[in-house]
């Protein structure tokens, strides 16, 4: 194969009804100015969605090593919940109110969208985390990245483990390069990178909309280097918070300013189309829970 | 005639002999060459219809046609078919999309493989369904612009084109219609290239042959599309439409996109080329307009014809090697370790940013001696 082949959807398409959806995106950029000179009270923040509490299982984020040999990362058993989570991913619209308030750096995505009702692209885990501290002084509430364990249990079943389906074999440390190599490969959707509209990717089990689109979505856990005694047991974790793990179709370690990781390169692994977030909502109490 | 027909029987029964490889390649090295050792015959052509007629079916980069190493008998009639397509060819993951112009359907055109002596006999075709008018300039050809003033066609008409391939090496071809079309057919993907071999096949200059495996043939491609004022890149309802636009862009010289076999990624993922442990490779890389810098990330160029030309010795062990744009370049290669190797325009900035990127996949058993990891990463003691 030498090129891809033109899809049905070009560009031009979407450019066509540019004016007309710059035009609309403008006036619902000035409904939400309205809206924010009412009481604090009065804006919560995007849609959320309550992901009940249930079990589920998930692997230990980090590159672990067990005698001197890449190995999987622990499988977690656990329960967690009720965690309540925005229903979409950060969208333009919204993240724009706080650049435009000076509160976040504008992003760098990709490709400019004509409309806001798509997910904001080309935010750093730094611009993730000024945009969560804006929306909670706005909102009164406590606004965060998930933890990767966190994101896997309100992915449900958009989850994907990262386990690498290779025996690893000390005296070929090739096989398990390849193994991820293949994997990632055959996970890569031949798809399109442009970001789409809220909901293009749909529903998980949970409800939670658009989860391993082609957003990726930051996480507020570090990345680590774990080496696991004979045993099974920790022998050592060397925490490097500079880096941050981005979840979505593949778990994707990245520097906390990078904006946009999609070239390829030296870097064998597959990279992410889009860096992107959404944010989870700690209860504000007991009693306000559900709304 | 007579005379003629002497030496090419001469020159026949000398190829045809594999021993005799080595003392040809001394002889080359050590004689100045005349006329007839540098393959340039003049004079009235033998009777082409005594010669064996091959026809042969191209496949798609960076695919290789099956063919002999060492040729097989005297020289022949080689034929070829090129149908040009116009064609939209999305180019990277954003789907930004170029009126490509192409040989066969792919960027690059396939690589044609004949021997030394051997007639390139092209038919092109230019199908009624295309819009503009297109030739092609070989640049292993003697004569009219590499031919390319012997094959202009309108869409709807087709021409044959015979020349004698009388030196070899790895050439680029490319569409040459006149003025600023040249450059921008070029960059609109339509060029390929063509391997004459020597009919005692490859040598590393001192009367070693030299074999390969697996062949791969890549194209590298700079694309210059316009952006729209948000930085976007813009999409055209048709080549013409996009000509002005993609002209300031060329002007600038400064490619948008820098790929492998016609997109970012056409040659990474599921795509990307295989190998194993101990085989050899030869790697053909064209760059139609521009310069560029092959290198193998964890591996090397055992040996490199960077300009592409056989009777040049190769050079050895390379760790990068420049291809001066409209070249052809060869590179050999045997795989010592197995993993992921990447091959990719060392201006890393092209490589990474720009999509120069190709990946091979290759297997077999870990070479501790080459290469060990002594102490996996731990906390510093
Ligand atoms: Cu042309």
């Amino acid at each position: 194969m030498t090129a891809r082949p033109v899809e049905n959807l070009t560009l031009a398409d979407l450019l066509l009804p540019a004016s007309l959806l710059v035009g609309l995106s403008i006036f619902s950029l000035m409904q939400m100015d309205i809206l924010s000179l009412k009481p604090a009270e009065a804006y919560r923040g995007p849609q959320t969605i309550v992901v009940a509490p249930h079990a589920y299982e998930y692997r230990l984020p980090g590159d672990f090593q067990m005698d001197g040999v890449p190995v999987n990362g622990t499988l977690q058993q656990a329960e967690a919940g009720p965690i309540e989570v925005m229903l979409h991913q950060v969208t333009l619209a919204d993240y724009h109110e706080c650049v435009s308030r000076g509160a976040c750096d504008a992003a760098e995505p990709v490709i400019r969208s004509a409309r806001a009702d798509v997910p904001v692209t080309g935010v750093s885990f730094d611009d993730a985390m000024d945009y969560a501290q804006w929306l909670s002084e706005r909102t009164g509430d406590t606004w965060r990245l998930p933890t990767v364990a966190e994101w896997i249990f309100i992915a449900g079943d958009r989850a994907v483990d990262h386990a690498v389906d290779a025996v690893t074999d000390a005296d070929n440390p090739a096989e398990r390069w390849i193994a991820t190599y293949e994997q990632e490969a055959s996970r890569a959707v031949p798809a399109d990178a442009r970001p789409q509209p809220s909901g293009f990717f749909g529903a998980n089990d949970m409800g939670v909309m658009d989860i391993a689109g082609n957003v990726w979505e930051w996480t507020a856990t570090c990345a680590n280097r774990t080496t696991l005694a004979p045993d099974g047991s920790t022998a050592s974790v060397v925490e490097s918070c500079g880096i941050r793990y981005l979840e979505g179709r593949h778990l994707t370690p990245m520097s906390v300013f990078v904006r946009d990781s999609r070239s390829g390169g030296c870097s064998i692994g597959a990279a992410p189309d889009n860096l992107g977030f959404r944010l989870v909502r700690e209860p504000r109490s007991w009693l306000r829970l559900p709304f | 005639m007579e005379d003629h027909d002497d030496i090419n029987l001469g020159r026949r029964n000398l190829m045809a002999g594999v021993a005799l490889a080595g003392v040809f390649g001394t002889v080359l090295a050590s004689v100045p060459a005349s006329a007839e050792d540098a393959g340039v015959v003049t004079g009235p052509a033998p009777d082409l219809s005594t010669l064996p007629r091959v026809k042969v079916d191209l496949v798609a980069p960076p695919g290789v046609h099956a063919h002999d190493q060492i040729a097989v008998g005297g020289p022949k009639v080689v034929e070829f078919t090129l149908t040009i397509e116009e064609k939209p060819l999305v180019i990277d993951d954003l789907g930004t999309t170029v009126h490509a112009m192409t040989f066969n359907g792919s960027v690059p055109g396939p690589l044609m493989v004949v021997h030394e002596g051997d007639y390139v006999e092209l038919t092109l075709i230019n199908p009624d369904t295309n819009m503009l008018q297109h030739n092609i300039d070989f640049h292993s050809a003697t004569g009219a612009l590499g031919g390319g003033g012997l094959t202009l066609v309108n869409p709807g008409e087709q021409v044959k084109l015979r020349f004698k391939a009388t030196r070899p090496g790895t050439f680029v071809y490319h569409c040459a219609p006149g003025g600023p079309m040249i450059p921008w057919h070029v960059v609109s993907g339509m060029n390929g290239a063509i391997m004459v071999l020597p009919r005692d096949g490859l040598n590393d200059g001192h009367g070693k042959p030299l074999h390969y495996d697996r062949i791969f043939y890549i194209g590298e491609q700079d694309f210059y599309i316009p952006k729209d004022a948000d930085g976007n890149f813009k999409t055209y309802e048709s080549a013409g439409d996009a000509y002005s636009d993609m002209l300031e862009v060329m002007k600038t010289l400064t490619p948008t996109h820098e790929v492998f076999n016609g997109a970012a990624g056409a040659l990474t993922g599921e795509n990307a080329m295989t190998a194993n442990v101990g085989e050899t490779i030869l790697v053909v890389h064209s760059q139609a307009n521009r310069d560029t810098r092959p290198h193998l990330i964890g591996g090397h160029g055992d040996y490199v014809w960077n300009t592409g030309k056989f009777r040049n010795a190769p050079e050895v062990d390379l760790e990068t090697w420049h291809i001066p744009g409209g070249a052809a370049g060869a590179m050999l290669y045997t795989f010592l370790q197995p993993g992921i190797y990447a091959y990719v325009n060392h201006n890393l900035i092209e490589a990474v940013e720009l999509g120069a990127t190709a990946h091979f996949k290759v297997e077999g058993e870990w070479n501790d001696d080459l290469m060990t990891q002594v102490q996996a990463p731990s906390p510093i003691a």
